[in-house]
């Protein structure tokens, strides 16, 4: 059919065969399920003191090693804050003034952010922090797969024919 | 191209010829768009814990950037509240067209010079700049919200149709960027019976519906971006020449037609501002946060003259000169500015994942607030549902990270395979995918910088 502008193409570009999408397919696998083993380290005790004010934590991003014994002392010093660890789902609270505790066994690894749980004021919801448990492999392995779908994407397209 | 006509289904022709289930849905939407209002400005002023702040900002919100936008293109236009009353004063009737023509308004046309979207820009940018104090004022929010539909009534009685959502709205603007790639489109089946057709009562109307309001002659649309998904044409069109496709994903982003500078900053400014947020909001930097809060304040001004410099400079800037790059390796050189426009359309799919990305950075976590504000929208005490003490609680924070992951990667792959078939069109037998490499460094350094803010 033609239509009146003739200067539209309808570009059919050839995707490639079968055999490189499982290629794409297999590295992207090992991308995403290559287990990493992390650097063997003791585990130890250890203790973080984060200070909370309206609306930041400090410091506001912590790291251990995975296993560790970990202890966050919660201080506050204005109005009552709270930390609420997410992909722990572990929380407390502290009034100001008190420090609060929070212990548990860092056995998840990878970069957890961590929250505000008493409403503190107005920016309450977007008071936030992070926790790294030893190397961060979800964001290594998502630059990874982003490099590999930009190959792909680009190498995908090998040919084309152009109907006028 | 694959088309499949879901009109063909009655049910669905039914529903979505009948006027009632659209106005029922409009009705509610109004009820509930003017209960957010009241409950800005006499609920709490916590605002995580008011219903206008909670409805607008986590539900509305999720729901539009996850689900309305890329399944159904502008299909929250449809049932949008903010022009309704606009839209029944210009009738002067609620449901269907009158015998005689009756109604307010001055119906004029509105200028050539701003037939465009650079207000949309300015609008949106506008009130991105006070978001956070938007986002996190139930008082602020309420004012936005009556603004919006005072405005939007004031515009449909000066000008014709709904020349506020096609020119004006702040939202509308993104919403027919990202439009395009729906997998639903409305289009004509045979635009032969529509050049035979003298009346065109697609764009007139007549005594089955509306001419259509977004001003548009359905039989030469070819993209997504100003269809407003009324269905007005369906219940006008006396040929059943009007279809609702459901169509591959994206399709208008390879239209040659209509690519415009308007349009292709929009994607920067959509993109920019996810970026922007996803560094304000979600980083672990306090002190960014209480500047862009502090509006008018020094460090403010920093933050927005920031802001706008990477939207609007730095942003497209280092994209133009990758284009730049490209133009200069490709035969038949062309206009860099011309090939910046037609490029930023790539930048569509990235934009939309960039900013479904970081909405699940808070979507998730917040959404455990709705069940409160439901059960006492303005905070006197009421308890609807018998939660209204409900505590917060995080959803899926386990999976949230690796969602993100997941739809940044498919937002740059998809950007990607834009990017070669745009560059196909043009460079024809020329066309040599490495060439493209600029461009695709610039989505791919995008997208890392995205998730070392958002899951890193
Ligand atoms: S009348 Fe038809 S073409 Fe026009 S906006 Fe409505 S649905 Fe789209
Ligand atoms: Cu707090």
């Amino acid at each position: 059919m033609r239509h009146k502008q003739t200067r539209k193409q309808i570009i059919e570009i050839f995707p490639r065969q079968s055999w490189f999408w499982s290629l794409i397919g297999v590295v992207s696998l090992g991308i995403v399920f290559v287990p990493i083993p992390s650097t063997f380290s003791q585990p130890v005790e250890k203790t973080l003191r984060v200070e909370a004010s309206t609306f930041e934590f400090t410091p506001a991003v912590l790291s251990v090693n995975p296993g560790d014994l970990v202890t966050i002392e919660l201080n506050s010093t204005d109005v009552v804050h709270g930390l609420y660890l997410d992909g722990y789902d572990i929380q407390i609270t502290a009034q100001p003034g008190q420090t609060a505790y929070l212990k548990f066994v860092a056995d998840a690894r990878g970069t957890f952010r961590f929250r505000c749980s008493v409403s503190c004021g107005a920016l309450h919801p977007f008071m936030i922090g992070k926790l790294k448990v030893g190397p961060d492999l979800l964001l290594w392995r998502g630059v990874g797969m982003a490099v590999l779908a930009a190959l792909a994407a680009v190498w995908s397209f090998h040919s084309w024919s152009a109907i006028t | 191209m694959v088309r499949y006509n879901l009109i063909q289904i009655p049910v669905l022709r039914t529903l979505l010829t009948n006027r009632w289930p659209q106005l029922i849905i409009r009705a509610l939407a109004l009820a509930g768009f003017l209960l957010a209002i009241l409950a800005g400005f006499v609920g709490t002023p916590v605002g995580n814990r008011n219903f206008a702040i909670i409805m607008v900002w986590i539900a509305w919100w999720a729901l539009l950037i996850m689900v309305a936008v890329p399944l159904f293109g502008r299909g929250w236009c449809s049932i949008c509240p903010i022009p309704i009353p606009g839209e029944w004063l210009q009738n002067g009737t609620i449901l269907g067209p009158l015998k005689k023509k009756s109604g307010f308004g001055l119906k004029m046309r509105w200028p050539n010079k701003f037939r465009n979207i650079w207000l949309q820009n300015v609008a949106f940018t506008v009130l991105a700049l006070f978001s956070i104090v938007i986002l996190t004022q139930p008082r602020i929010t309420g004012i936005v919200l009556l603004a919006l539909i005072l405005i939007a009534v004031g515009t449909s009685f000066i000008f014709e149709r709904r020349t506020f959502c096609r020119y004006l709205c702040p939202v509308g603007g993104f919403i027919g960027l990202y439009s395009q790639v729906s997998p639903i489109e409305v289009r004509v089946r045979d635009t032969s019976v529509c050049a035979g057709h003298k009346v065109k009562t697609c764009y007139t109307g007549n005594e089955d519906g509306y001419g259509c309001p977004w001003g548009i002659f359905p039989g030469g649309m070819v993209k997504n971006t100003n269809c407003g998904t009324c269905m007005e044409c369906l219940r006008t069109c006396p040929y059943d020449n009007i279809a609702v496709n459901l169509r591959p994903p994206g399709t208008d982003l390879l239209q040659l037609r209509g690519r415009k500078l308007d349009e292709a900053f929009k994607a920067f400014i959509m993109l920019g501002s996810a970026v922007v947020y996803s560094v304000v909001l979600i980083g672990p930097w306090g002190a960014l946060k209480t500047a862009a809060f502090a509006v008018g304040s020094f460090a403010w001004w920093g933050y927005a003259l920031s802001f706008l410099a990477f939207v609007y400079l730095l942003l497209p800037g280092i994209f133009y000169l990758a284009v730049r790059f490209i133009s200069q390796n490709v035969p038949g050189k062309r206009k860099p500015l011309r090939m910046f426009t037609e490029y930023a359309y790539a930048l569509v799919p990235l934009g939309l994942a960039a900013w479904i990305a970081f909405s699940l950075s808070f979507i998730f976590t917040n959404v455990s607030y709705l069940w409160s504000v439901l059960s006492d929208p303005f905070s006197w005490g009421w308890n609807l549902f018998g939660a209204a003490n409900s505590s917060w609680t995080p959803y899926f924070s386990k999976y949230v990270p690796a969602v993100q992951v997941l739809v940044l990667i498919v937002g740059l792959f998809w950007s990607i395979t834009v990017i070669q078939r745009i560059s196909g069109e043009r460079t024809l037998s020329e066309y040599k995918p490495w060439r493209t490499w600029p461009v695709v460094a610039y989505s791919a350094f995008v997208t890392v910088g995205l998730l070392w803010l958002l899951v890193g």
